[in-house]
């Protein structure tokens, strides 16, 4: 059941032109930014040469150029994640839904399985640049998993927030707003650190993008992965609780 | 288990303090048609949403072929099909691969997909659209893929709310023998304002205004309820009214225009002969004495205006 709506999600993304048009400037951008990238491992690959435990190609290219993902990602999920459930609601879809024997967490779920396998795609497509550099030089595999795995994670939070600002606003464009609002708001916690106030340690703590860069560094820690999975937790539930109540009230 | 489709007892609705469905209740039996009849805002489609699971009423409890919908909503819902008044179609997706998803909703297996969607096209004459876009189709062909889509995975109940809004005078009369026809194996509910909609295809109707069930009766007792109570009389010269003051049965005879006449009667004797005679005999020249048919709208309206002045 879960399946079902899940690929439906996946398969309207792709009928419609928005997902081929995000993968396609996504990948154009992230392009460009691994050719500049590679552009200076490159240039300085001389000097890096002298150095005792410099950093490899893996530390200079693959490490920036999911960093930048990351922060391209974290402004296409909330489009991606708006229409989840807000559209259904207003195109009256959704109780074709409600009155099919499945019960709220399976239509969440299913909706945010399709999203994640989107995402996923995207992930697939960014990972595919840095496997051509196997061709002429060494990668460092483990990092590189470890770099693929954080964007997984990061990028299934980013959704599960988004699905559930769209499970709250009354408009597509309002679940967006919102969700790149919190997203950011999430993401840029962490700057306050230097100002070595009392809260800092909690702000540390809930940056997405400390626990992130944690686990792109190849340090996989409990920490980081519970962050993440509690996060998206915490949303999931939200978003079924959010859509039962739609029954209550009006 | 028990015989009955649907009971739905004491239902009640509130939107915040706004009384949508008030102290409703009812119930359904297979082979039953059900017609709901009200004006706008009566709390039809305020009821069929909660008999659903869409909404939750705010007191009552709704059996679905026995079972509870708040304690086991995935077998209540298992035994509905419901069509809201906005059918749910996902317009960027063909007919076969909306019926595909809906069927798979309700968890119809791959083996017998197939053959439940042919029939579905085939009940509701979908065949020719098969492959094309919803979004491309005209409304009443979008409509009777929502009608699909209720009967697709053959439950024991079907909602339809407004099934006939935005069909050509045709595929109305089709749909109706639709109704008709799955109105022998299945329970049906369907909301309508067309009272002529009720008369053709419910065996039972149901009127609802404000929020509160004012009738429910048989199509054949409403029926009979309407043969009776009036007879139009037309003669030739001016009748001298005092002459019929003697027949008991004769409540009030009102002027409809020149040598024209509604004789108001008791529904249990009919005077018809009485008259006749009295008129015969007097030498008027009859024209015209017939029986007038009270119509469903003229119930409706009595009914419901009742309603307001008390």
């Amino acid at each position: 059941m879960i399946f079902t709506i899940a690929s439906r999600e996946l398969k309207t993304l792709f009928l419609s032109p928005l997902a081929w048009s995000i993968l396609a400037v996504l990948q154009l951008i992230l392009a460009y930014l691994f050719l500049t990238q590679v552009e200076t491992f490159t240039s300085f690959q001389a000097q890096l040469a002298t150095i005792n435990n410099a950093p490899g190609m893996t530390e200079v290219i693959v490490q920036p150029l999911f960093g930048n993902a990351s922060i391209i990602l974290l402004l296409v999920t909330p489009l991606l994640t708006m229409r989840l459930v807000c559209e259904e609601r207003r195109n009256k879809t959704l109780s074709l839904l409600l009155s099919a024997p499945i019960s709220g967490a399976e239509i969440i779920l299913g909706k945010f399985l399709g999203i994640f396998a989107m995402l996923a795609v995207v992930v697939i497509l960014v990972s595919l640049m840095p496997l051509s550099l196997l061709i002429g030089g060494e990668l460092d595999i483990g990092k590189f998993v470890c770099n693929i795995f954080a964007l997984l994670l990061l990028v299934s939070a980013f959704a599960s927030l988004g699905l559930y600002m769209s499970c709250i606003a009354s408009h597509p464009t309002i679940a967006a707003i919102c969700s790149f609002g919190l997203l950011l708001l999430l993401w840029v916690l962490d700057w306050t650190v230097g100002l070595n106030s009392q809260g800092s340690e909690i702000f540390q703590y809930l940056s997405i993008l400390k626990h992130f860069q944690n686990i792109q560094t190849g340090l996989l820690n409990t920490v980081d992965i519970s962050y993440f999975l509690l996060f998206i937790g915490t949303f999931l539930i939200l978003s079924i609780r959010r859509l039962e109540s739609d029954r209550l009230q009006k | 288990m028990t015989a009955l489709l649907i009971e739905a007892n004491n239902l009640s609705r509130y939107y915040n303090d706004h009384c949508a469905v008030d102290d409703v209740s009812f119930s359904l039996a297979k082979g039953e048609v059900l017609g709901f009849l009200g004006p706008n805002g009566a709390g039809k489609t305020t009821t069929m949403q909660m008999l659903c699971g869409n909404l939750a009423p705010s007191s009552g409890e709704i059996r679905i072929n026995g079972f509870d919908l708040l304690d086991q909503p995935k077998q209540a819902k298992q035994c509905l099909g419901y069509l809201p008044d906005t059918p749910p179609l996902y317009k960027e997706l063909t007919v076969n691969e909306f019926l595909t998803y809906c069927g798979r909703l309700h968890g119809i297996s791959f083996k017998q997909i197939k053959h439940a969607i042919d029939l579905a096209k085939d009940r509701c004459g979908l065949e020719q659209v098969a492959n094309r876009l919803i979004t491309n189709l005209s409304k009443g062909y979008q409509q009777r893929v929502g009608i699909a889509q209720a009967i697709l995975h053959n439950p024991k109940i079907i909602i339809l709310d407004e099934p006939t809004v935005g069909l050509d005078p045709i595929q109305i009369k089709e749909i109706r023998a639709l109704i008709k026809e799955l109105g022998q194996n299945h329970g049906i509910i369907l909301s309508t304002h067309i009272l002529s909609e009720v008369q053709e295809s419910c065996s039972h109707v149901q009127i609802i205004n404000q929020g509160q069930l004012i009738l429910k009766e048989s199509i054949a007792c409403l029926n009979q309820r309407m043969n009776t109570g009036r007879i139009k009389v037309s003669t030739r010269s001016t009748m001298n009214l005092d002459h019929f003051s003697d027949i008991n049965n004769i409540h009030t005879i009102e002027e409809l225009s020149n040598n024209s006449y509604l004789f108001h009667h008791d529904i249990s004797n009919n005077p018809i002969e009485l008259i006749a005679e009295k008129i015969v005999n007097a030498g008027w020249g009859l024209l015209e004495l017939s029986p007038v048919k009270q119509s469903m709208e003229e119930i409706f309206i009595s009914l419901t205006s009742n309603k307001d002045s008390a």
